[in-house]
Order: C-alpha cells, then structure tokens, then sequence
C-alpha cells in the first residue's frame, strides 16, 4: 500500500470529525498568525451556516485590519468608513427587518472615531450583533494606542507606555453599553482555547438568534490578541492577554435580557 | 390640475420624498432646513407608506445610514446644510466610491466656519468640484423655484439609480425658506423586493441569494492597476453624464448682446435684473445652469458669436465664475458679481454691476 | 398684473400669516404667488416681514428692492421701508406706536388703525385681518371670496369655525381705510 493510498482510504464519511463551513471561503487571509481575527471569522461562518441564514446576512466591516472580512464570509457585504459600521447596519436593519446585520469592529473604529455611531446605535436598541474584537491597540495602522490599550502599554504612539493621566483610562466598552436600555445582550468572550471558542460560539449564535426575535441589540466583545501591534509571538500573546486584559476587561456576560 | 399648494421649499422636498416612494430619510437638525425632517415627522409617512424617517445623532452617522440603505438598493435620501455636509463630505465620497445612488440635499448658508444662517451660494465648488477627497463628481442640480425643489427630488433619484451615482440638490435659504404655488406629484409606490431585484440586484447587499454571486458595497481596491481601471470607468460615467443630462435654461437670450449666467436663487433675481436692465435698453439675457454638474459648458459657448460680455452672478466670492471662464476661454470678458455672508444681492445692485463691470468696458 | 408688497412689523403681529393668506387667495384665482420671509434669529420678538408677490405671469425674482405696495406695522419697518416704495406706489400703515409719519409725497398713502379696531372687536388676533382689509380696499387685487377660500385651504380643519371672525375683521378692514395722501 503507497502512502496516498493510505491516506486516502482515512477520507471518507464515516472517518469525518470536522468540516469546514462552506460559509468561510477559500481565499487565504491576510491576518498575522496568532491573530484573532481568523477564529472569530470562522465561529461567525459556522454560526450563519447552523443557523441556515447565509441568504439573510448582511454584514458590516470595519476600517481596520478586518476591512476584508468580505473575502472571507461568502455572504453579501457592506464596508463602511471607519468607525461607521453601525450606522451602516442602522439603515440596513430597518430598511429590511426580516435580514440578520451584524457590524464587526476593531478598538479603535468602535471605541474611538466611531464612539457616538456605536454608543447611539445601542441606545436606539437597533435590532443589529456587534462583534467588537478588543485587541487594546490599532493593528493595521502600525500598533498605535487605542482607547482601549492598557495603563503603561507600549505602543507606538505611547512609546513610554501610555499614561492614563494625560490619555485617560482603558475604555470598558461592554460595561458603558450595558447600562443602556437598548442593548439585551452584553458579553466579554475570547477565543485563546477551544473552550473559549466553544463559549464565543453560543454568545454569537445567541446574538443572531436575538436578531430572529427582534429583539434588539446584541453586543459582544472579544478580548483578542495582535502580536504584530504588541511585538510578542503568538503564544507570548496569549500569556500576555491572560495576565493583563483578563483583569482589566473580565470575562462574562454583563446582561442577558 | 393636480394637488396645488403653497408651500415652503424646504416642506416640499418632505412630502415629495413620500410621493415619489422614498424608502428612507436619514438627517440631523440645522437651519435653514429642519423643516424637511420636521415636515417628515409631522408626516409619519412610516404609517401611509413605510418610510422610514430617522434623526441620526450627528450628520456623520446620517450620510454612513444613507451608505446602509443605499447598499440595500433602497431610494435613501439625507438633508443638510452647509457645516453639517462638510461632515458629510467622508460619506458622500464613500458613497460615491462604491457606486451608490442616494440623493443629499444642501440648503446652504453663508461660511466659512459656523457662518451665518442666510441664504448663500459659497458651497459650489464643494459641491461639483470635489468636497470629499478623491476624483469623483456629483451630479448637482439646482432648483430656482419651488415647483423644482419638488421635481428634483424624483429627478434626483432617477438620474442617482440610472449612473449609480450620488445626487445633490443644491439649493439655499431662499428656496428652502420661501412659499410660492407647487403643484404635487402624484403617489408612486416604494419599490418592492422584486423590482429592487430587477433594478439593483446584480449590486444590492440584500442578501446572498443561493446560486447566485454575493454583493459587496465598497470603495476599497488595494490594488492600484485595479483601483486605476475602476477610475477610469468612473471617469467614463462623468463623461457620459456630460453628453446626456446636461440642464438648462434660457431666459431672453435671442436677441441678448449681454449674458447673465445665474443658478438657483441668483437666477430668480437676474431674471428680474433682465426687466429692468431691457427696460433700460440694455439688451441682457440669463443663462441659468440647472445641472451644475454636469455643466452646461456647450451652452454658454454657442453664446459666444453673439454676445459681448458675461457677468457671473452668484452669491459667493466667485465659484461658479472659474466654470464660466473654462467654457469661454478668454473669448469675451467674464465678470462675476456677488454678495455674500448671507446678503442676498438686489434685482437693482446686479443691473449696475453689468453696467459697472460689463458695459463700462 | 404684478402686485410686489412688502408687510413688515414685529414679530407677533401676523405679519407672516397675513402675507400667506393673501398669497393663498391669489392661488385661488390662478395666479403665480411667492412669499418670501425674513428668517433667523431677528425673528424672535425683533422685526418680521415677508414679501409677498402676485401676478398673472412667473414670478421673477422672490426678493426685491422696490415695492408696489408697502403694509408698515411698526416704527422700524416705517425707517427700513418708507424709501423702498415704486414712486406713485402705496404704503399702508397702522399708526398705532407710530412716531415719525411718513414723509415722500410721490406716493399714496393709507392709514389704519388696525391695533384700535381689534381692541374694538375684543380678539387682539384679529389684527392683521382688519389689515389685509385695509389693503383690499385700497388695491382690490384679490376677491374676498378668494380670500375666503384661501382660508379654507391655509387654515387646518379645526380653526375653520374661526373663518366668519376673520371675514368679519377683513371687512371691518375695507370700511375703516383712511386717506393720507392720493396722487
Ligand atoms: C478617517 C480615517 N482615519 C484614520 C484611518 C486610518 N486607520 C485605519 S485602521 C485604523 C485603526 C484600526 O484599529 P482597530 O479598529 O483597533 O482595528 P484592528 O486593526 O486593531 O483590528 C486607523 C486609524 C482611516 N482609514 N480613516
Ligand atoms: S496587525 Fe494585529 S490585528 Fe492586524 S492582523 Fe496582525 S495580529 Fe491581527
Ligand atoms: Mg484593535
């Protein structure tokens, strides 16, 4: 027996554990390896997949380094200016109530030049998910600080680390946003383990399912990683975001209405 | 005779967005145009039609809105005025990069800065030249009456979907403010999903329909050769827009020897200026653009054999005038005649300016 | 026919509303109308006027210099106006809070007192309908009938019982028009 014999009788049906979700194309990505962008395309795809709702999603990419997450989601795709994808997904949400819109946004669109879009989508309670990947820095612009960078974190625009004196604290997002009575749903997630990806994965579906029963905004952060901003390996990333965002950005649902 | 009215400018944009099966309106509060969202609210066209209506938190989130609605290949609209279409201007050139039909209405004010809240026309080359970064145009019309500013609407829509380009009303406090006789179009019912499927489905982000290509809205091309073709074809719509949509209007130029080239309410108040000047014995007509872009440049040349000297009207420091100037390439003299700040010129200040700068010479 | 008028006074007065009756009514008899009002923050309790064009051709320009007809309410708008009347026009004014009269003698002038007959007739509000009479009497440009329906059209179903009142005022208007000064 040659070698691709072999390997070809291990591929069949019965032998399947896992299969990739037709919903997540084939062209390769461009993300850094380790970053956490990929993982949470791919929980994103599977949930869109389960759910049969690949036909009914619209989703929004951001001004960041997921600006193409449309060649990645084989599902029709709006990209928005930076920091406006939820208005974008305001206008679309309500345009068409019977579709499924998410936004998917960095920390620097959300949190910093799209602070009022997100802050007063939420308010209005529009009946949109947001994937709001929280990796404390801006990735594709070279590594410079975001609202969201830590207190004494090195970026490039805050070589000395930042000082939360002159810059202000580390914005927690998901805590601002759940006191508003429009969302329904806040969480913090990540996805460093497969127990994380498994957690991700029901916030996520839950989110869309949300959606289904118009029930209003459902906002889920990912506390993620970005080696290239943070110049760290991608298993050094991983140790890092543990010690450091988990304390300051806790883990959990914040509210589930 | 159909539904006459006297109405403002400003409410009449509100009611023919309704009529003509707007899908959405989405705006922000400034003077001199919060009646057209106002005169919506009071409306509730949620409930007759199912447009929707929606004061945004900033203009900024309003022009992003009407890039969503417009990707749906929904008829969306905004209005402004000028500070507010300056934060707009990201948003226009975005919607206009991806290609998106949406109409944007400017009542402007005088400038710069927070200005004043009086009528002005200082925001033309903000409007056709440019406004947002990179090499697009929109296609700018400019009513002179209220019976336009009700036509425009629809006209705006339809010339936005036939090039898939953004449309702008530019019009000022004089039109938007003022009251004369309009007479309503008729109900046209918002599109369905099937003919927004017919209309706009190769481009819609409505949903992926299953064996057919996912839609994507958006104005990103890393890839330069790429991004270069796609100017190109850009370049050819403007082109084409030139050859076919080009407006006008004339206003005793037969037997004119002098020419004033005046838009919107600049135009209303050179009409005027032509009676008393005729009255005078000054043989003077109006040339009044209606599409600013695309220009009426053809227009004003075969003017050239006949008259001796334009005088460019507006109320500004002198936009308008450079398109005048390109069109006449030094062939006769052009001067421009404006107030500005808010100061609305008079009928009587224009006909001594053409004395001044035109017949003096 | 062009009729070019300009109505100016305070804010209050129903200087805005009698401009856009009267421009309604021409409606009602086919003509071209525009109304063109003052806006902005002057509005707030400083002056308003609006001026207010009817012909039987379009309308040229919706702002003027010079006017046929000038309905002056207050001592201001006497300053700011009185010079900007069409020699052989009109000027109408109420010489109520009128200190400094007007003066050109190329003009027709007409006096009102608009404030007096609305105290008379008990209802403040009925003011700048006894001067929209007064401005019928002296230029007829508009049928009361006209005016009438201009009312029905302008006015929103529920104050339609108030039209009786209005034509009331309007006709005091017609029979209360004094003679200043007729060329
Ligand atoms: C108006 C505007 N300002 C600035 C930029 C440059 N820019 C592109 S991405 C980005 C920051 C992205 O950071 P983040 O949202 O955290 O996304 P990440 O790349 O980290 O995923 C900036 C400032 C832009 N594209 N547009
Ligand atoms: S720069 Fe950071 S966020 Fe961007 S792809 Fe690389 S790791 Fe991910
Ligand atoms: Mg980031």
């Amino acid at each position: 027996m040659t070698a691709t014999t072999e390997i070809n009788n291990i591929i069949s049906e019965e032998n399947l554990v896992y299969k990739k979700t037709s919903v997540l194309l084939d062209n390769e990505m461009h993300y850094c390896p380790g970053c956490t962008h990929g993982v949470i395309h791919k929980v994103i795809a599977e949930v869109i997949e389960e759910m049969d709702i690949q036909d009914k999603t619209i989703g929004v990419s951001p001004v960041g380094c997921s600006v193409l997450a449309y060649n990645y989601l084989d599902i029709d795709w709006q990209q928005a200016a930076h920091g406006r994808a939820p208005a974008l997904a305001t206008a679309t949400a309500r345009l068409m109530p019977d579709k499924y819109v998410f936004t998917y946004q960095g920390d620097g669109d959300l949190a910093s030049i799209g602070c009022a879009e997100i802050i007063h989508a939420c308010n209005r309670g529009e009946n949109i998910v947001v994937v709001f990947v929280n990796n404390a820095i801006y990735g594709m612009t070279g590594g410079q600080m975001a609202p969201t960078t830590l207190d004494g974190q090195v970026t490039a625009t805050s070589p000395y680390g930042r000082d939360c004196g002159s810059t202000g604290a580390p914005m927690k997002i998901s805590e601002m946003v759940s006191l508003l009575p429009g969302t329904r749903f806040v969480t913090r997630q990540s996805a460093e383990t497969a127990g994380a990806v498994r957690k991700l994965k029901k916030a996520i579906r839950k989110g869309f399912e949300n959606t289904r029963e118009k029930k209003g905004l459902s906002f889920i952060e990912i506390v993620g990683t970005c080696s290239s901003g943070w110049k760290l390996s991608p298993t050094q990333s991983n140790e890092w975001m543990k010690e450091n965002m988990f304390p300051y950005y806790p883990l959990g649902t914040l509210k589930d209405e | 005779m159909g539904d006459v009215r006297l109405m403002k400018g400003n409410e009449v944009i509100a009611e023919a967005a309704i009529r003509c099966g707007c899908d959405g309106y989405f705006g922000y509060p400034i003077t001199p145009q919060s009646e057209i969202m106002e005169t919506l609210m009071i409306r509730r066209p949620e409930e007759e039609t199912g447009m929707v209506v929606l004061q945004a938190e900033s203009e900024v989130a309003a022009i992003n809105m009407v890039y969503g609605g417009a990707s749906c290949g929904k008829k969306v609209m905004t209005s402004s005025s000028s500070p507010g279409i300056s934060l707009k201007a990201e948003g226009i050139t975005y919607l206009a990069g991806a290609e998106l039909p949406a109409l944007i209405v400017n009542i402007v004010r005088g400038g710069p800065g927070l200005g004043t809240i009086q009528p002005a026309q200082s925001d033309y080359f903000q409007a056709v030249k440019g406004g947002g970064h990179g090499d697009y145009k929109l296609i700018v019309l400019a009513p002179a009456s209220v019976q336009e500013m009700n036509d425009f609407v629809d006209l705006g829509f339809e010339l936005s979907f036939k090039y898939l380009n953004p449309a702008m009303i530019l019009s000022d406090g004089v039109i938007g403010q003022m009251m004369e006789k309009v007479e309503l179009a008729d109900y046209k019912p918002r599109w369905t999903d099937e003919e927004i499927e017919k209309i706009s489905g190769s481009w819609a982000t409505n949903g992926k329909k299953a064996g057919s290509e996912r839609n994507i809205s958006t104005s990103l091309d890393l890839d330069s050769a790429k991004q270069e073709v796609f100017n190109h074809k850009l370049q050819a719509k403007y082109r084409a827009m030139e050859e076919n949509d080009v407006r006008y209007e004339k206003f005793e130029c037969d037997d004119a020897e002098y020419l004033f080239v005046a838009y919107g309410s600049s135009a209303r108040i050179c009409q005027k200026s032509v009676e008393l000047a005729r009255e005078k014995g000054i043989k003077v007509g109006l040339l009044r653009p209606i599409t600013l872009f695309p220009y009426p440049t053809k227009q004003i040349q075969e003017m050239l054999g006949q008259v001796k000297g334009i005088l460019s009207v507006e109320m500004s420091a002198g936009q308008m005038v450079e398109d005048v100037r390109l069109a006449v390439n030094g062939k006769v003299p052009v001067e421009h005649f404006g107030r500005y700040g808010g100061i609305i010129p008079t009928p009587e200040e224009v006909v001594e300016a053409l004395e001044e700068k035109i017949l003096g010479k | 026919m062009t009729e070019e008028i300009i109505i100016a006074g305070f804010g209050g007065q129903g200087v805005l509303s009698m401009g856009k009756i009267l421009a309604y009514s021409g409606i009602m008899q086919d003509q071209e109308v525009s109304w063109m009002p003052s806006y902005g923050p002057e509005m707030r309790g400083g002056t308003a006027n609006v001026t207010v064009i009817l012909s039987d051709d379009r309308i040229s320009s919706p702002v003027l210099k010079k006017f046929d007809t000038a309905i002056i309410l207050n001592q201001q708008s006497m300053d700011k106006f009185e010079s900007d009347i069409k020699p052989g026009g009109t000027l109408l004014y109420d010489p109520n809070g009128i200190t400094r009269h007007p003066e050109r003698d190329d003009i027709n002038i007409y006096k009102i007192p608009g404030a007096a007959l609305a105290a008379e007739m008990g209802n403040p509000k009925t003011f700048n309908m006894i001067i929209l009479g007064g401005f019928l009497n002296v230029k007829p440009i508009v049928k009361i009938e006209n005016v009438k329906k201009g009312l029905e059209k302008s006015l929103p179903e529920r104050h339609h019982k108030l039209i009786p009142l209005n034509i009331e005022a309007i006709q005091k208007g017609i029979d209360s028009v004094e003679t200043v000064v007729a060329l």
